[in-house]
């Protein structure tokens, strides 16, 4: 056996790779539970690729029989139902668990330098994943399948000179169509899955090579000779670390410490999952909207358009300002804006918990924005409601402008030198 | 828990071995075990949503059909599970010539398991009257054509009528079992079917006869 895994890695690293990057992976190991989304996200990310796989096997992406291939799948396909609504719990739980992970990334200060790369591979995967999960909903055909469609394309149409004909190229004909289906099914099932497992990759790629952060930001890599031998981890740890930095005794192996504190999380997470899989998959018309039960229809639109409640908070931005171009560009720089973080936070303390009152009051407040936004942009139109929207797109914007004033000369409280000290 | 010693400072100089090996062993053991069986049903769906689908079976249900009608010497077609099969309404002579040209067949008495039980005799079939065979070629699977009252005979010296396929030249007499020199070389398929009553046959299944 010890030959025939010798022979192996002479021709192909595993084993220097699965030390580097698990076994001999050095993690702080004063990580807490806002560090298992990262994993559950990858765990997500493989159920949506396994039961994405196994629904093309019976979905059939034309208007004319998508809507009853996937009634098809859900009454005659064998197990057809419980891969669907894997497939279908499985988008939201995704969002779920993403927008954890990176409030976590907000709170710990995980973006600041040396990070900034991380944060923005993470950006880029957040924003292919809404890409991903808004061309999936319209896979269905159905009502909310075609209007959320015609609302998101159209969007496109408010760019000054070359937006009408930019919505016709997106769709492939002059209304969405089944020309717009089928393509959208081609990037949902190959080109996004595609660019979101590189990204994924590269995101992990970049996380170790500049480290985990912790709850407390603390560094656990010194400068090489800058730790005396008792302060060094005894933890065996792969010399692509040891060999550029001192490893302080704040570590655990990340195989399997972490990883065994992870599958519990998986484990908590798997429970409320099933149960809404088994229980609740449309969640109250939240994860499924009811008016998708009807069959795509150009010549009625429903009476209230909603997008999946992961991007009603963008919704109740886009829909705050009167003007259409504005509006548009104001949705995507609420996005954008994220992208900057890294330098809009101009402070060198990573972590709340060493930080101003101030801060702390303005991530909960940027967090209650963002949800209130999400109601706001799930809920039917009433008058009060316009103006709330109003406000509250201004605090979220107003969260970063904060930021990047009392950043620079914020009053903050030392950071220990040692996690365990 | 008498035996196990707590020993808070033993990990922190070793971390290397841990305590209690035994019981992380048995723990580790049990976990990956359990794990494992959990795995194992979660793989179910994805192997079940394989089979044929309620609409598949659907269409490759039980065929009922109405044999009244057929006149003595008549073959008629019906589709089963997307294949033809033949009902022919043999005469009492094309049975009795059933006997006369067994030394040119390949496998005369059927032992070929290309029948259900209920249909291993001379006349491969349950009455012998009516012949119910899939009208597939077991050579690449064409459809033979039916030819009748003497046009057989320019295939087969003696044979009146019987099945000859027109892509590779295989011939088979009228209970369906394969000549010899032809490339075919099992006889025609029998379904399994049953009587649901004197004009009634059922396709697909074994019925009272299984």
């Amino acid at each position: 056996m010890n030959a025939f895994l010798n022979w192996i890695e002479a021709r192909i690293p595993m084993m220097r790779v699965a030390n580097m990057h698990a076994i001999q992976y050095p993690a702080p190991k004063n990580m807490n539970f806002w560090y298992v989304f990262g994993f559950l996200a990858t765990i997500v990310l493989v159920n949506q690729i396994v039961t994405g796989i196994w629904l093309t096997m019976n979905f059939e992406p034309s208007a004319e029989r998508a809507f009853a291939s996937v009634e098809y799948i859900m009454r005659e396909v064998d197990y057809g139902w419980l891969i669907r609504y894997m497939h279908s719990t499985g988008a939201s739980a995704f969002f779920v668990v993403v927008y954890m992970h990176m409030f976590r990334g907000m709170i710990y200060g995980s973006y600041q330098k040396p990070r900034e790369l991380l944060w923005i591979f993470g950006m880029l995967i957040y924003l292919a994943l809404m890409a991903e999960a808004f061309m999936g909903y319209v896979l269905p055909w159905g009502q909310m399948s075609y209007w959320g469609a015609q609302v998101i394309v159209s969007l496109f149409g408010a760019i000054p000179v070359i937006g009408p004909d930019l919505v016709i190229w997106i769709q492939g004909d002059y209304v969405i169509s089944g020309a717009t289906l089928n393509r959208f099914f081609a990037l949902h099932v190959i080109a996004l899955p595609l660019v979101i497992v590189i990204l994924v990759f590269l995101h992990i790629i970049a996380l170790h090579e500049v480290g985990s952060n912790n709850p407390d930001g603390v560094n656990i890599k010194h400068k090489k000779g800058s730790l005396a031998e008792e302060d060094k981890t005894k933890y065996e740890i792969h010399e692509y670390y040891t060999s550029k930095y001192d490893i302080a005794d704040d570590i655990v192996p990340f195989f399997p410490h972490i990883v065994l504190k992870d599958l519990v999380a998986f484990s908590i997470f798997l429970f409320v999952f099933c149960y809404i899989l088994f229980f609740a998959p449309e969640m109250g018309g939240k994860f499924l909207e009811h008016p998708n039960f009807e069959i795509a229809n150009p010549l009625k639109t429903p009476e209230h358009i909603f997008p999946v409640w992961y991007f009603t908070p963008f919704y109740a931005i886009l829909k705050a300002v009167p003007d259409k171009l504005f509006g548009v560009l104001t949705m995507f720089a609420a996005i954008g804006v994220l992208f900057a973080l890294p330098w809009v936070d101009r402070s060198n303390v990573r972590s709340w918990r060493y930080r101003s009152g101030l801060h702390k009051v303005n991530l909960i407040v940027f967090a209650i924005v963002f949800v209130f936004l999400g109601y706001l942009g799930g809920t039917p139109q009433e008058n009060w409601k316009i103006i709330s929207s109003q406000i509250a797109t201004i605090m979220y914007f107003a969260f970063f402008v904060a930021l990047f004033l009392y950043s620079k000369s914020e009053r903050t409280k030392p950071v220990p030198a040692r996690i365990s000290k | 828990m008498s035996e196990v010693s707590v020993d808070a400072n033993k990990s922190a100089q070793d971390p290397s071995v841990p305590e209690n090996s035994n019981r992380r062993k048995f723990l580790t053991v049990a976990t990956s075990v359990v794990g494992a069986v959990g795995a194992g049903y979660a793989a179910v769906p994805f192997i079940a949503s394989w089979n044929p689908s309620a609409r598949a079976k659907a269409a490759g249900a039980d065929v009922e059909v109405d044999i009244s009608g057929i006149q003595v010497g008549q073959l008629i077609r019906v589709m089963w599970r997307s294949k033809p099969v033949w009902i022919v309404r043999r005469p009492a002579a094309m049975l009795e010539a059933l006997g006369k040209h067994e030394d040119q067949l390949k496998d005369p008495s059927s032992e070929n398991p290309q029948q259900p039980e209920y249909a291993k005799n001379q006349y491969r079939s349950i009455k012998e009257e009516y012949l119910v065979l899939v009208g597939i070629c077991t050579h690449l699977g064409c459809s033979p054509q039916h030819l009748s009252n003497g046009a057989f005979s320019q295939y087969a010296e003696g044979v009146q009528d019987g099945f000859f396929c027109p892509c590779h030249g295989s011939k088979f007499d009228m209970a369906g079992r394969v000549f010899q020199n032809v490339p075919a070389g099992l006889n025609l398929q029998v379904p399994p079917y049953n009587f649901i009553d004197d004009n009634t046959l059922l396709i697909g299944s074994d019925g009272e006869n299984a």
